[in-house]
C-alpha cells in the first residue's frame, strides 16, 4: 500500500501520536502528475465571490472555466439570482491570436444593459495575460460608461492554488468596501464572512444573531448583495468562518477601517455554541450573552433526544474528513465526537501550517493528517483506517462508494444545511442515513460472512 | 417567422453555455481505452473541474492527471512538468497508456507536445506495467477552438493515428460510435456478436465508467478498448463510424486511408430509419441477416410507435446537445411525428442545417429551425417564441423546461439532475423503444398532471 503514497509528498502526511514533533509542509504547488482534489485560482476566486447574487460574474476566457461553474453550488439568494448564470467571453482561435480585449469590452456592453447588476466582477482566466488582455483598462473604461463598479479579479488558474484565488477575490470585495453610507448601522453589528449560504445556512445563523440583539450588516458573501458590502465598513466586528477564503478580507478591513475579527465556525453544536458565546462576550452584552444561553439551551432541546438515539447507532464508527479549509475539519472532528465517533483522517486541499498543528493537537493518537491529497492516498488511508464513513465532496463520493464506505457531502454542492443546531442534527442524520444503510451488507468489500453463509 | 429569429442572434457573450471544452471530451474518450489515464497538460484546475462533471455524471471514480503547471512553468513552458508528471504518474498507476490532452493554457504558451513526448521517450525510466513504457497518446485541444465532441473526436482519431498499424487482415470490425452512453456502447458490442462479428469498438469505456462493485478503488479500471485490438483496427474487414460531423469520421477516414480499411459513414443509429442502416450495414459487413430477436425488436418498436401515435400527433419539441445526437434525435422525432421546433447545438461544425433537413425531410410539417453556436439564453429566448410542449436533451436544458413548466425527456450528456445516466439507451431499435417510451410518458404525464380531473386511465 505504501508503493501508492508518492516519495516528494511524504512530508505532507503527519500521523498524531508517535513521538516525533509535528511537522508538515503544505501551501506547495501540487505534485505534476498526482491526481490532486485540489482545484485553481479562478476556482478559489469563483467560489468566494459566486454567492453575491446581484452582481455579473463574467468569465473572460474560453469556455470550459463557465462551463464547469453554471449553478454548481447551493448557495441560495432571497431575492436577485444573477449568480445562478453562467457569463462567458467565450474566447475562440482568432481573440486568441489578436487579442479578448475587444470581445471583453462588447461582451460588458451587452450584459450590463441586459441585466442590470449592481457590480461586475470579470474574472480572468489561464490565458488573459498570456494573450495581452489589460483587464484592468478594461474595467476601468467599462466602470465609466456603466456606472457601476466594473472590477477585475485576477484568477489567472496557473498562477498559484486555490487559496491564491481567495486572495484575490478578497481583494476585488475590498474595492467595494468603504464606498457606501454606514448610517443607521446600530452598534451591536456585524458581518458573515466566508459563509455562502448553502441551503440556506447563513439564514440560520442570521436568526440566531437577530434572536440575541445583534444586526448584521452584511452577507459575505452568502446570499449578498453589493450595496451591503459597500457599507461592510460600518459593522462593527467580521465573523470569520472559513478561515482560508476571506480572511484576507477581514485583515484588509481591519488594516484600513481598524474593525475587528472573530474566527467562528456554525458547524456542529459545539462551535456554533461557542460562537455565539464569542459574540456576547465581544460586544460584553450581559443581555445577548443571557440570549445566547437561552438560545442554545432552547436549539439543543429540540435536537437532543433525536441525536441522542442516532448516536446509539453509531458510537465507536470511524470516520475520515477530507475538506477544502482546515478549519472546518475541526469542527467535524468536534462533531464527530458528539456522536461518538472517531476520526482517523483529516485533510484539507489547502491548510496552512498552523492549521494543521492545530488539527494534530485535537485529533486523538493514530490520526492521518494530510495536506493536497489524492484519489490513491485517500484510498490506501480509508482503507487502512478501516473507516466507516467519509466526509467530502462529489470528487471524494466515488473512492468512499467504490471502498464500500459510507459517504457524507460536507462541499459546495450540497443541499442540506449543516450549520446551526438543526445542522448539527441534519449532519447526525446523513451520517447515520450512509453509516447505517444496509447497502455495506452486500458490497464486496465489507459483505459480512455470515450473510454468504445465509445464501449458501 | 424563420428570419425573424435569425435575425437576433448576433450576441457576443456566452450565456449559460451549451458546451463543455475540448480537453473533457478527450478525457472521456481516453478513459475507453484499457489501461489509459488521462493526462491534462495544463493548470490544475481543468483537471479537478472536468472530474468533478464526469464524476456527477457517471457517479465512477475519475482520475485525471495534471501537469500542475505554475506561473514559472507557463513562462518557461510546461515541459519539465510535463515530463516529471509522466513519471509520477505512470509509476504509481502502472499505466498501460496514457491520454495527453492540452489545455488552452499549453497551447497558448506553445508547448510542443509531441517534441516533448520524444524527448521524454529518449531519457526517461519509469516503471509502467510490467516494467514497459506506455503507450503515449497525443491529442490537441485548446478550450477555445472548438467543444467537448470535437474534443472526443480529436482523442479518438489521434489513438487511432498514433497507435493503429497497417496489419495483415484479420476480418473483424471497427466501430466507431461516438460520444454514446455506456449502455449503448454495451448494446453495440452486442448486436456485432449476434451478427457473429468480432469488434473493436473505440473508445469502449463501458466498464470504466459504469463498473460493477468490487472490493476495492480500482486504481485501473479493468475494461477499455484493449491496445492489442486498437494496434490491429488497420486490419479490420470494416470500420462502422457515428456521426455528421466532419470530426466523427476522421478517425474511419484515417483507417481507409492508411490500411484500406473499408468506412461505413452513418449517422447515429437513432430511431428507426438510422438503425435500418446500421443492420443493413451490419448484414453487409457479415454477410448474414440480421438476428430474430433485432427484427423481433424492430418490429416491437413498429408496433409501439402505432399504439402511441396519438399521443404525439402535433407535439413541438426542441432538441438541444452535441451536433451528431441532435441530428440524430431530430431523425426520430420526426419519424415519431413530432415537430422538432428548435435543434440547437453549442457546436459549430459543418453541415448541421443540411444534416437536420436531410433527416427530417418528408416527414415535418414545418421547417426545422436550426442554430449551430448557440448557448442556454438564446434556447430559452426562442422557446419563448416557438412555444414547445416539451424539450429533449441533457440535463443542462432543466432550468428552461422548469421556467415553461414542460417536460424535459433527458438524453445524452451530461445528466447531473437524475440517477442513471450512464445506463440510458439511445441507440438501434432498442434504444429507440427505451426513447419512444419515456417521451410518450413525459407528454402523457404532463397532460395527467395538468388536467383538473385527475384521469387513472390515459
Amino acid at each position: 500500500m505504501s508503493r501508492l503514497i508518492f516519495e516528494e509528498r511524504k512530508d505532507q502526511f503527519f500521523e498524531t501520536g508517535g513521538d516525533k514533533p509535528f511537522r508538515i509542509s503544505c501551501d506547495k504547488q501540487s505534485l505534476a502528475g498526482a491526481v490532486s482534489q485540489r482545484a485553481c485560482v479562478f476556482c478559489g476566486s469563483r467560489v468566494v465571490l459566486y454567492p453575491i447574487a446581484d452582481a455579473l460574474h463574467l468569465i473572460h476566457g474560453p469556455i470550459g472555466c463557465a462551463s464547469y461553474t453554471w449553478d454548481i453550488r447551493g448557495a441560495l439568494s432571497s431575492g436577485p439570482e444573477l449568480h445562478r448564470y453562467s457569463f462567458s467571453t467565450d474566447l475562440g482561435e482568432t481573440d486568441v491570436i489578436f487579442g479578448g480585449e475587444g470581445k471583453l469590452t462588447r461582451a460588458l456592453d451587452e450584459l450590463i444593459p441586459r441585466h442590470q447588476p449592481k457590480a461586475a466582477f470579470v474574472y480572468s482566466t489561464c490565458i488573459v495575460g498570456l494573450i495581452g488582455d489589460d483587464l484592468q483598462a478594461v474595467c476601468k473604461k467599462a466602470t465609466e460608461r456603466h456606472g457601476i463598479p466594473v472590477i477585475p479579479v485576477m484568477s489567472e488558474g496557473f498562477k498559484g492554488n486555490k487559496r491564491a484565488g481567495y486572495y484575490a477575490a478578497c481583494k476585488a470585495m475590498f474595492q467595494l468596501v468603504g464606498t457606501g453610507a454606514t448610517e443607521g448601522i446600530p452598534p451591536m453589528s456585524v458581518n458573515l464572512l466566508g459563509d455562502f449560504n448553502l441551503a440556506g445556512e447563513i439564514w440560520i445563523i442570521r436568526e440566531y444573531l437577530e434572536r440575541m440583539g445583534v444586526t448584521v450588516v452584511a452577507n459575505i458573501t452568502g446570499d449578498g448583495r453589493v450595496a451591503d458590502l459597500r457599507r461592510a465598513h460600518g459593522a462593527a466586528l467580521n465573523l470569520v468562518q472559513c478561515s482560508g477564503s476571506t480572511m484576507e478580507l477581514a485583515k484588509m478591513m481591519q488594516g484600513t477601517y481598524g474593525t475587528p475579527f472573530l474566527r467562528v465556525s456554525y458547524l456542529g453544536a459545539d462551535d456554533m455554541a461557542q460562537a455565539l458565546y464569542d459574540v456576547a462576550e465581544f460586544f460584553q452584552s450581559q443581555t445577548a450573552m443571557e440570549k445566547a444561553q437561552d438560545l442554545v439551551r432552547e436549539e439543543l432541546a429540540k435536537i437532543y433526544p433525536r441525536l441522542k438515539r442516532l448516536r446509539k447507532d453509531l458510537e465507536g464508527k470511524r470516520a475520515a474528513l477530507y475538506v477544502g479549509g482546515a478549519f472546518k475539519a475541526f469542527s467535524l472532528i468536534k462533531a464527530f465526537r458528539l456522536l461518538g465517533m472517531k476520526v482517523m483522517l483529516a485533510g484539507s486541499q489547502t491548510g496552512t501550517q498552523e492549521d494543521y498543528e492545530e488539527l494534530a493537537s485535537i485529533c486523538e493518537p493514530g490520526t492521518v493528517i494530510v495536506d493536497d491529497a489524492n484519489p490513491l492516498e485517500l484510498m490506501t488511508y480509508l482503507i487502512e483506517k478501516d473507516v466507516d464513513v467519509f466526509v467530502g465532496g462529489v470528487k471524494e463520493r466515488p473512492i468512499a462508494y467504490k471502498l464500500g464506505i459510507g459517504f457524507c457531502d460536507h462541499n459546495h454542492e450540497r443541499k442540506l444545511a449543516l450549520e446551526g443546531f438543526v445542522g448539527m442534527l441534519n449532519f447526525a442524520e446523513e451520517i447515520h442515513a450512509t453509516a447505517m444503510s444496509p447497502v455495506w451488507r452486500f458490497t464486496p468489500r465489507r459483505a459480512l460472512p455470515e450473510l454468504e453463509e445465509v445464501a449458501a | 417567422m424563420k428570419s425573424n429569429l435569425a435575425e437576433k442572434c448576433d450576441y457576443v457573450s456566452s450565456t449559460n453555455a451549451c458546451k463543455a471544452c475540448m480537453s473533457l471530451g478527450a478525457c472521456i474518450a481516453f478513459k475507453g481505452i484499457e489501461g489509459c489515464v488521462p493526462f491534462l497538460h495544463g493548470s490544475q484546475g481543468c483537471a479537478t473541474y472536468m472530474r468533478r462533471y464526469l464524476i456527477s455524471h457517471f457517479r465512477e471514480p475519475v482520475d485525471i492527471a495534471s501537469s500542475s503547471l505554475g506561473e514559472n512553468d507557463a513562462v518557461f513552458g510546461g515541459g519539465p512538468n510535463l515530463k516529471q508528471g509522466l513519471v509520477n504518474m505512470i509509476n504509481k498507476y502502472q499505466a498501460k497508456a496514457v491520454g495527453i490532452a492540452t489545455t488552452c493554457l499549453t497551447e497558448t504558451i506553445g508547448d510542443n507536445v509531441p517534441a516533448i513526448v520524444k524527448e521524454f521517450l529518449n531519457e526517461a525510466k519509469v516503471e509502467g506495467a510490467g516494467g514497459k513504457m506506455p503507450a503515449l497518446i497525443q491529442a490537441s485541444t485548446p478550450s477555445y477552438a472548438a467543444t467537448h465532441m470535437e474534443g472526443f473526436h480529436a482523442a479518438v482519431k489521434a489513438t487511432v493515428a498514433q497507435l493503429a498499424e497497417p496489419v495483415a487482415r484479420h476480418g473483424g470490425v471497427n466501430i466507431l460510435p461516438g460520444l454514446v452512453s455506456p449502455a449503448d456502447i454495451r448494446y453495440l458490442l452486442e448486436v456485432a456478436a449476434d451478427f457473429g462479428l468480432r469488434a473493436t469498438l473505440l473508445p469502449d469505456y463501458s466498464r470504466p465508467l459504469d463498473a460493477p462493485a468490487g472490493t476495492s478503488y480500482e486504481i485501473l479500471p479493468a475494461g477499455g478498448t484493449p491496445l492489442a485490438d486498437i494496434k490491429k483496427m488497420g486490419g479490420a474487414a470494416a470500420t462502422l463510424s457515428f456521426g455528421w460531423t466532419p470530426g466523427s469520421q476522421e478517425a474511419g477516414r484515417d483507417l481507409h486511408e492508411r490500411c484500406g480499411v473499408c468506412l461505413h459513414s452513418l449517422g447515429l443509429p437513432i430511431g428507426l430509419r438510422q438503425s435500418d442502416a446500421m443492420f443493413e450495414a451490419l448484414e453487409t459487413i457479415s454477410k448474414r441477416p440480421a438476428p430474430a430477436r433485432h427484427a423481433d425488436e424492430r418490429g416491437r418498436l413498429l408496433d409501439a410507435m402505432v399504439d402511441g401515435h396519438k399521443y404525439l400527433s402535433g407535439q413541438k419539441a426542441v432538441v438541444y446537445g452535441e451536433q451528431d445526437l441532435v441530428i440524430g434525435l431530430a431523425s426520430f422525432l420526426a419519424e415519431i411525428g413530432v415537430q422538432p421546433v428548435l435543434c440547437a447545438s453549442g457546436g459549430r461544425s459543418a453541415g448541421f442545417r443540411e444534416n437536420i433537413e436531410q433527416v427530417t425531410q418528408g416527414l415535418v410539417r414545418e421547417p426545422v429551425f436550426t442554430e449551430p453556436g448557440v448557448d442556454f439564453y438564446r434556447i430559452a429566448e426562442l422557446c419563448r417564441e416557438l412555444k414547445p410542449d416539451f424539450m429533449v436533451g441533457n440535463s443542462k436544458g432543466y432550468v428552461i423546461a422548469r421556467e415553461r413548466d414542460i417536460p424535459l425527456v433527458r438524453v445524452g450528456f451530461p445528466i447531473h439532475d437524475r440517477f442513471g445516466g450512464p445506463r440510458l439507451h439511445h441507440l438501434g431499435y432498442r434504444g429507440a423503444q427505451e426513447l419512444y417510451d419515456r417521451v410518450v410518458n413525459a407528454v402523457i404525464e404532463k397532460k395527467q398532471s395538468d388536467s383538473s380531473v385527475g384521469y387513472g386511465y390515459i
